[in-house]
C-alpha cells in the first residue's frame, strides 16, 4: 500500500447531463493524477463541477467520456460487482450531509461496510470500536444520528468510511454543514489519516482548510483552472 | 447474521412506518381472508344443499300410479294404471340397475301413547326403504327388518318429531307400545333427524313407518300409493325409467311413450339440473376471491414500489458503502415476503375465526356453514407468496439498478 505510485489517473474526463431541455456540461475534460499519500483540496465556485468530479472518482457516477484508471486499471471495464467492491474496500466516501442511516446507531452505521464486505462478527466489533475511538466517539456507539451533533455525525461517517481500511478518503465538503470548531476537528482527523499514509481528497469552500492541504486543485466551469503543490504550480 | 440484520432493519422500518406497514399488511390480510372465506362459504352452501338433496334419498326415483293419455291397442285413453307389490318385485328382478325398491302404503289414523294422540300418517314399507330414502336410526334403535315384514309384525319406526310430540324431546321410546288405529305397535327405532329440502306427503321427521305387509293387512290394501327405488348410477335413471314404462306398459297395456300412464319424480334429474349451478356457483366464488386477491396483490406491489422509492436514498447510501445488488435486493425481498407471510397468516386466522363464528348466526338451515378447504388455503397462500415475491422483486431490481449518485440525489 505504501508505494508512491499513481493511485488515480484521469484523462479527458467529461460529464454531460442531458435533462431533456438543457444540456449541462459539468466536466469538460479533466486530466488529473493522484498519487498515494497525497492530501488534496479541490476548490472552486458552485457549479464548477467539484462534486461531479468527486462522484466519478468515487465510482458513484460514470463519466460521459475520458479514461479513469484506478491502480492502473480502467474503471470503465469493471462490472457492478467489482465497482461495489471498490466502493466497499478501496474508497472511503464522506458526504457533506453525512448520509448516515437515521434509524441505526453509530455502531450499526459503522458496521454497514463491514457487513457488505462479509466480515465475521468478532472482526466487525473490533474494527468498529477501533474506528469509533479513533474519531473519539467510543462513548457514543449506541447513539442514533438524531442524538448526535453535526460534528459527531460527521465523525461517525469518517469512522464508517474507514471501516474497511480504504487507501483513499474522498470527502465532498465534509465541513460544509459544521461550525468552525467541528470543522477543525474533522480536518485534524484527515491530517492524521494522511500522516498514516492514506490519500485524502477533500472538496472545500474554506480557504483556511484548503491551505492545510499539500495540493490545491481549483476548478472553474468544468475544467482545472489551477493545480498547485505547496504554493507551486504543477 | 446478515439475515438478522435484515430482520432488524425490517422491524426498525415497521416501527418508523407504522401506518404504512399496517395498511400494506392489512390489504394482504383482507385479501387472504376474503378469498379463503368466500371459497369456504361456497363450499358450505354446496355441501349443505347436497346434503339436503340426499336427505330425501340417494339416486332416488318415485313412481305413482297414473292415467293413460294416449289410446293404445284399441283401448281408450283415461284408464287408471296401478301397480302391485308383485310388479315391484318383477321390475327389480328384470332391471339390474334397480338396486333396491319398496312400495309405500299410506294410512291415516290416530296414533296414541298414554294420554297423547296424533292424527298420523303411517306408511307401510320394506326394510330397503331406509336405504333408498336415507333413513338412519338413532342410537339404540333400528329400522324395520325382514322378520317384521315376513311375520307382519306390529313394529313401528317413528320420525324424530313424533317422538318429541308423544314421548317428549330427546326421550328414548324404543321398546314402548303405541296404539295406531286401535292396534298396538312396538316402537323399534327413531329416525335420526336429517336435512331435507324436498318431500312428498311431508318431511320424514313427521312420519312413521310400519312393515308393508302389516299395513296392507290393516287397511286391506292391494295397490301401494307409490313405489320408490334406487338406481345404480344417476346417469342410468332415464334408461331405467324407460324400462319401467316398457315392462308395466306390456302388462297393463299402455303406450310406453305415454308419460301420464305413471307419474315419475326422478330426483337424479333434479341433482343433474342443480349440479352445474353449484359448480358454477363455486367457480363464481373462486373468481371473486381470485380477483380480490389480485387487487390485494396490486395494492401490495404498489406500496412496495413506493416503499422502495422512498428508500432510494438509503439504497444509495448502501451502494456508496459497497453493497452489492444482491445484498440490496435480498433485504427488500425478505421484507415484502415477511409482510405477505404475516398478512397471509393473519388473513387465514381471520377466515378461521369467521368460520367458527358463522354458525352462531343461525343461518345454517338456509345456507349451511362455511367450510375452509385446505386446497383453497394452499392455493391462496401460494398466490399471495408469489405476489409478495414479485411485489418485492421488481422494485428491488429497479432500485439496485440505479447509479449510486442517482439514488443519493433522489
Amino acid at each position: 500500500m505504501m508505494n508512491n505510485g499513481t493511485l488515480i489517473s484521469l484523462s479527458g474526463i467529461t460529464k454531460h447531463y442531458d435533462t431533456g431541455k438543457v444540456k449541462v456540461r459539468a466536466l469538460q475534460g479533466i486530466d488529473l493524477e493522484i498519487k498515494r499519500g497525497e492530501f488534496i483540496a479541490i476548490i472552486g465556485p458552485s457549479g464548477s463541477g467539484k462534486s461531479t468530479l468527486m462522484n466519478i472518482v468515487g465510482c458513484l457516477d460514470t463519466p460521459t467520456a475520458g479514461e479513469y484508471l484506478l491502480d492502473g486499471r480502467p474503471v470503465a471495464n469493471m462490472g457492478i460487482h467489482q465497482l461495489a467492491a471498490i466502493r466497499n474496500k478501496k474508497i472511503g466516501f464522506i458526504f457533506q450531509n453525512f448520509n448516515l442511516l437515521p434509524y441505526a446507531t453509530a455502531y450499526e452505521n459503522v458496521e454497514l461496510p463491514l457487513i457488505f464486505a462479509g466480515a465475521p462478527g468478532a472482526i466487525r466489533k473490533e474494527k468498529i470500536m477501533r474506528n469509533l475511538s479513533m474519531v473519539g466517539l467510543s462513548e457514543r456507539a449506541d447513539h442514533k444520528p438524531t442524538e448526535l451533533s453535526g460534528g459527531e455525525m460527521q465523525r461517525v461517517a469518517i469512522a464508517r468510511a474507514l471501516a474497511n481500511d480504504p487507501e483513499v478518503i474522498l470527502a465532498d465538503e465534509p465541513t460544509g454543514n459544521l461550525d468552525t470548531r467541528s470543522g477543525k476537528e474533522i480536518i485534524e482527523i484527515f491530517e492524521r489519516l494522511n500522516v498514516e499514509g492514506r490519500s485524502v481528497v477533500t472538496i472545500t469552500h474554506d480557504m483556511s482548510i484548503a491551505e492545510r492541504c499539500h495540493r490545491i486543485v481549483r476548478l472553474k466551469d468544468g475544467i482545472i483552472e489551477s493545480d498547485t503543490r505547496n504554493g507551486n504550480k504543477i | 447474521m446478515k439475515t438478522l440484520i435484515i430482520l432488524k432493519q425490517f422491524f426498525q422500518d415497521i416501527r418508523k412506518q407504522k401506518l404504512r406497514t399496517f395498511l400494506t399488511t392489512f390489504g394482504i390480510v383482507w385479501g387472504t381472508a376474503s378469498i379463503i372465506f368466500l371459497i369456504a362459504f361456497g363450499e358450505g352452501i354446496y355441501k349443505h344443499n347436497v346434503k339436503q338433496f340426499k336427505g330425501l334419498g340417494e339416486r332416488l326415483v318415485i313412481i305413482w300410479p297414473g292415467r293413460t293419455s294416449i289410446p293404445f291397442k284399441g283401448l281408450p285413453k283415461g284408464r287408471n294404471i296401478r301397480f302391485t307389490e308383485n310388479d315391484i318385485a318383477m321390475l327389480k328382478k328384470d332391471i339390474s340397475d334397480i338396486m333396491v325398491a319398496s312400495p309405500e302404503y299410506s294410512g291415516y289414523g290416530p296414533l296414541t301413547y298414554e294420554r297423547k294422540t296424533l292424527a298420523q300418517n303411517v306408511i307401510g314399507v320394506y326394510p330397503e326403504f331406509a336405504v333408498v330414502r336415507n333413513v338412519i336410526p338413532e342410537k339404540g334403535g333400528r329400522f324395520l327388518n325382514e322378520i317384521d315384514l315376513e311375520y307382519r309384525k306390529r313394529s313401528m319406526f317413528i320420525g324424530s318429531e313424533i317422538r318429541n310430540d308423544l314421548f317428549g324431546e330427546g326421550a328414548n321410546p324404543v321398546g314402548k307400545d303405541v296404539v295406531f288405529n286401535g292396534v298396538p305397535f312396538l316402537v323399534v327405532g327413531v329416525m335420526k333427524d336429517k336435512d331435507q329440502n324436498s318431500s312428498y306427503r311431508g318431511r320424514d321427521r313427521y312420519k312413521a313407518w310400519i312393515p308393508a305387509s302389516t299395513s296392507r293387512a290393516m287397511f286391506n290394501r292391494r295397490y301401494p300409493n307409490n313405489m320408490v327405488y334406487q338406481v345404480s348410477d344417476e346417469f342410468r335413471s332415464k334408461a331405467v325409467e324407460k324400462r319401467v314404462f316398457e315392462i308395466l306398459g306390456r302388462k297393463y297395456k299402455f303406450d310406453p311413450a305415454d308419460e301420464q300412464a305413471l307419474s315419475v319424480w326422478d330426483t337424479n334429474e333434479d341433482m343433474k339440473e342443480w349440479r352445474p349451478f353449484f359448480q358454477g356457483f363455486k367457480i363464481f366464488l373462486g373468481i371473486i376471491g381470485f380477483f380480490t386477491l389480485i387487487v390485494g396483490g396490486i395494492g401490495t406491489a404498489n406500496i412496495m414500489y413506493v416503499v422502495v422509492k422512498e428508500r432510494t436514498k438509503e439504497i444509495g447510501i448502501k451502494m456508496a458503502l459497497g453493497a452489492t445488488r444482491a445484498q440490496i435486493m435480498s433485504q427488500i425481498i425478505v421484507e415484502s415476503l415477511l409482510m405477505t407471510a404475516v398478512g397471509g397468516a393473519f388473513g387465514f386466522l381471520v377466515a378461521k375465526f369467521l368460520e367458527t363464528v358463522f354458525p352462531m348466526l343461525n343461518l345454517t338451515e338456509y345456507i349451511g356453514d362455511p367450510i375452509i378447504a385446505m386446497d383453497a388455503v394452499i392455493a391462496t397462500i401460494s398466490i399471495i407468496g408469489t405476489v409478495g415475491f414479485l411485489a418485492g422483486f421488481f422494485p428491488a431490481r429497479r432500485a439496485a439498478n440505479l447509479n449510486p449518485v442517482e439514488a443519493l440525489r433522489l
